[in-house]
């Protein structure tokens, strides 16, 4: 039997109890999502978008993972106290920007569990960020399909960050797939932090479809996990649209962490930023491929992508690759990219002030991922992040820090 | 000046592809369509010794096995591999005339005087480049062999080397792009027919600057021409290669190896000046230009380095690249890649560190125009023993016109943590300001874009020797006419 075929009889055995747990804007999906999966099949080491991360040994089935079938009602954050009718909301928003064509977001549309959904309502302002806190605490070795959808409508903005942990030490495999959709004029801070365990395996697919004047800045930083894919897409479909799509790694041990990103600039006027560090250490594996696209007639398109890494022991492997596709000609765009590792004057310098080897390195590492930090607007969550950086260098990284769940 | 020098240009531009003439001669070309028959008879038409037919035959069983690589980015026309001669013989006649032997068919001498590659020796200008001439699948002559001779240097087509040198041939062919290399690697080996072969002997600094054209005359035939260079310890080369092809309606192809190996000490500087037939402003016909180029740095602070100036093809699909496996050795590589009209170009290098303080360079211009894509792809892979590794990497492209496409696609495999490489790429047209400042000061705009391109290209034309620097900035210039405006 091969691979796939044991996912696809899951469904079929489990079919009729994941739709009955979940509303019918979620299930009209699944039949075709299973049927867009099972004649793509996981993607092999040989296609170009998965070529740094096996997803066929991820999901090779050797663990014997759990799986929830039963799903929990719909959850809704709403702002305002005007009634939202979910159905109708569903209707228009889920599963419209994630595409079937990526097999891992076909396979979470057919087995997702639950929808975690944010709405914003016209130039609603969020006051204060909204931390979710997503904790693999299940006490079984468990598979997760989860779902996320945000939506801004016009002249909305908020500051969400995504916290995900783990409380024991289970082996998780998760897929996730978040649609994003930040209507004209709105204006979304999206905040991804990862510090689960080795033992975890997460496929996060997030997806950005924009408006006229929208923002988006999303940051994925990964201190702490197993294995890791994210696949980040944002579609520039309102001219002045500007995204940011920044991060960093942190690996050593056995991890891997590859970050695929693609920007689309389907629309003239728009601008889109790039930035990801990593450092990876000991075993560990680092990709990072960047794709910008520039459609024909998307003109005045402005674009700078920026990869650096560090290299940081003799075992660690560093992957990257930053694209660059266009089909206009009045537009500025840039790539840069470097694998290094420590500046040795720098070294130099901090030992002769009598800091010791191991200490002037973490002090560098630091700072070089620092950066990415510091382009977070928010104060209080950039210290925390230092913090956090701070600690995971220094391998203290046992609990997370200063977030309401520890603090109590 | 830059008038009288815009009138030549303009000129040589109303010319259109000024070599897409033929050449009225008697071509033997063996029957269409490839099986292992075609390969013996192209085997027993060049009297190979038995090792050669072997190889061809392992390289053909694979080939078949085998199905055409999709992931250029590039659209490659249907090839049917069937419907091609892989063999044309335009000096079967001389052969057949035994009492002219060693004497050439004036019509071909006068092909190449028209493309300005002067056959006899005495008619050669600068007197210091040394010429292996190939139509379709034969090399017509070499010039200077006995000059070359004295020094040790062995210069002639491949076919003759295999006969003449074949133990030295069967030590190195097939050892830096194995047959089993790619698809279009596969059936070159299995058909090729000629090509050049250079060997410079220990200590010898090549007196004169070696070159092979390349020209395709017989319709409906595909070249698949072999390059095999040794340069042995403490040795030196310059090597240039040109090629052109008439004008047709239907695509041809050319499916090229060019192998080349450097040891200790030694170093190797291959230029290149591509101009096939581009295909008309309509996107028809032109040449399928597939080809593996690879040097194998094998000796200690051996260097390599590669320029390139693409003009010409339909489809551009090449990657000369190098494995540093020797300590201390350098690569360099340097292109220049011009797409017009429907043109399409997906052409790099691949760096491959293995050795200790191994160094490379990547410099890489795009301009594309017209309704073309023109694609950079690279890869840059440093091995887990490369310590001290250090690569540098820097692709621009230029666009002009809102239809074209310039993409970039660069690999860094990074093993090592000693290792520093450094990649950056820019996209962009020509900048207004730079265009009103030349357009203030009286410069036309047509001519400023050139000026512009050129300085762009400037890098890169640096690196060639003078008089393919002067070849390479007049096709610059021709390639891109009628872009503006």
């Amino acid at each position: 039997m091969s691979l796939e075929q044991s996912y696809i009889d899951l469904y079929a055995a489990n079919r009729a109890k994941l739709l009955a747990g979940a509303p019918d804007s979620l299930n009209q999906y699944r039949d075709a999502a299973m049927e867009a999966f099972s004649t793509q099949g996981f993607p092999a080491k040989k296609v170009e978008d998965y070529r740094y991360i096996d997803v066929r040994a991820a999901f090779d089935g050797k663990q014997n993972y759990s799986m929830l079938l039963k799903a929990t009602p719909l959850t809704a954050i709403k702002g305002n106290p005007i009634s939202v009718n979910n159905t109708e909301l569903l209707n228009r928003y889920y599963n419209k920007v994630a595409d079937n064509h990526d097999p891992i977001t076909a396979l979470n549309t057919a087995l997702t569990q639950e929808c975690l959904c944010i709405y914003l309502t016209k130039n609603q302002q969020l006051e204060k960020p909204i931390e979710l806190n997503d904790i693999f605490a299940a006490g079984v070795d468990q598979m997760e399909h989860k779902r996320i959808l945000i939506i801004l409508e016009e002249g909305a903005s908020a500051v969400l960050l995504l916290h995900y942990m783990t409380r024991d030490k289970y082996h998780y495999l998760a897929t996730q797939v978040i649609e994003v959709f930040v209507g004209d004029n709105a204006t979304l801070q999206l905040y991804e932090l990862e510090e689960t365990h080795t033992s975890c395996t997460r496929f996060n697919n997030v997806y950005f479809h924009m408006g006229r004047y929208a923002t988006v800045k999303h940051n994925n930083i990964s201190l702490f996990n197993g294995t890791t894919r994210n696949t980040i897409k944002a579609y520039l479909k309102g001219e002045f649209g500007e995204v940011t799509l920044n991060g960093c790694v942190m690996a050593d041990k056995n991890q891997t962490v590859d970050n695929n990103t693609l920007i689309r600039h389907e629309v003239p006027n728009c601008t889109s930023h790039e930035l990801y560090k990593y450092v990876v250490d000991e075993q560990s594996v680092g990709a990072f491929a960047g794709k910008v696209y520039v459609a024909e007639g998307a003109q005045k398109s402005v674009s700078k992508e920026v990869n650096q890494n560090i290299c940081a022991s003799d075992e660690a492997r560093m992957y990257t690759q930053p694209m660059l596709e266009i089909y206009a000609d009045d537009v500025k765009c840039s790539h840069g990219s470097t694998v290094g590792k420590l500046d040795e004057m720098a070294l130099f310098y901090l030992r002769q002030r009598g800091i010791p080897l191991a200490e002037a390195r973490m002090l560098l590492m630091q700072a070089f991922v620092g950066q990415v930090i510091d382009e977070i607007p928010i104060t209080s969550l950039c210290d925390r992040l230092h913090i956090m950086i701070e600690q995971r260098l220094k391998g203290e990284l046992d609990q997370c820090v200063g977030c309401a769940r520890c603090n109590k | 000046m830059s008038e009288n020098k815009n009138a030549y240009v303009r000129q040589v531009a109303d010319k259109q592809y000024q070599y897409g003439f033929t050449t009225d001669v008697h071509t033997e070309i063996i029957e269409k369509g490839l099986n292992e028959d075609i390969v013996r008879l192209i085997s027993s038409k060049k009297g190979e010794p038995t090792w050669m037919l072997d190889f061809r035959l392992k390289a053909f069983r694979y080939w078949q096995e085998q199905a055409e690589p999709k992931w250029g980015h590039v659209h490659v026309p249907f090839i049917d591999y069937q419907a091609i001669s892989y063999y044309a013989d335009p000096t079967a006649k001389k052969a057949e005339d035994a009492d002219k032997l060693g004497k050439i068919d004036p019509e071909l001498e006068k092909t190449f005087d028209k493309l300005g590659i002067p056959l006899e020796e005495r008619l050669a200008l600068s007197g210091n480049t040394a010429v292996d001439a190939i139509m379709d699948s034969v090399s017509v002559k070499t010039t200077f062999k006995e000059q070359l001779r004295e020094k040790g240097v062995i210069f002639c087509s491949i076919g003759e080397a295999i006969k003449e040198y074949g133990e030295l041939v069967q030590q190195y062919l097939g050892t830096v792009v194995p047959y089993r290399d790619n698809f279009f690697a596969a059936l070159n080996s299995a058909v090729f027919s000629d090509g050049s072969f250079v060997y410079i002997p220990k200590g010898v600094r090549c007196p004169m600057e070696l070159s092979s054209y390349f020209r395709i005359n017989a319709r409906n035939t595909g070249q698949f021409e072999r390059t095999l260079i040794i340069a042995d310890n403490d040795s030196y080369v310059s090597y240039l290669e040109g090629c052109t092809a008439p004008m047709r309606d239907e695509n041809q192809l050319h499916a090229a190896i060019v192998e080349i190996v450097v040891m200790n000490n030694a170093e190797v500087k291959y230029s290149t000046v591509q101009n096939w037939y581009p295909g008309d402003e309509n996107g028809k016909g032109g040449v399928l230009n597939l080809v593996t180029k690879r040097g194998h740095l094998r000796g200690v602070n051996s260097k390599l380095s590669w320029t390139q100036v693409e003009t010409g093809s339909a489809i551009t699909w090449k990657y000369p690249s190098c494995v540093l496996s020797g300590d201390n050795s350098q690569a360099e590589f340097y292109s220049v890649a011009v797409t017009n009209h429907y043109q399409q170009a997906d052409t790099g290098t691949k760096m491959i560190h293995v050795g200790k303080n191994t160094k490379s360079t990547i410099i890489s211009k795009g301009i594309s125009a017209g309704r073309s894509q023109n694609s950079y792809r690279g890869l840059v892979k440093i091995g887990a023993k490369a310590e001290g590794a250090r690569n540098y990497s820097s692709c621009d492209s230029l666009l002009l016109g809102s239809e074209c496409g310039a993409h970039t696609f660069p690999y860094i495999d990074c093993h090592n943590n000693s290792a520093i490489v450094e990649h950056e790429a820019t996209t962009s047209k020509i900048s207004e300001d730079q265009l009103f400042y030349c357009n203030q000061r009286g410069i036309p705009t047509e001519e400023a874009v050139g000026l512009i391109v050129n300085g762009y290209a400037k890098d890169v034309i640096n690196k060639l020797p003078m008089e393919f620097a002067v070849e390479a900035q007049k096709l610059l210039s021709v390639s891109l006419e009628g872009t503006v405006g």
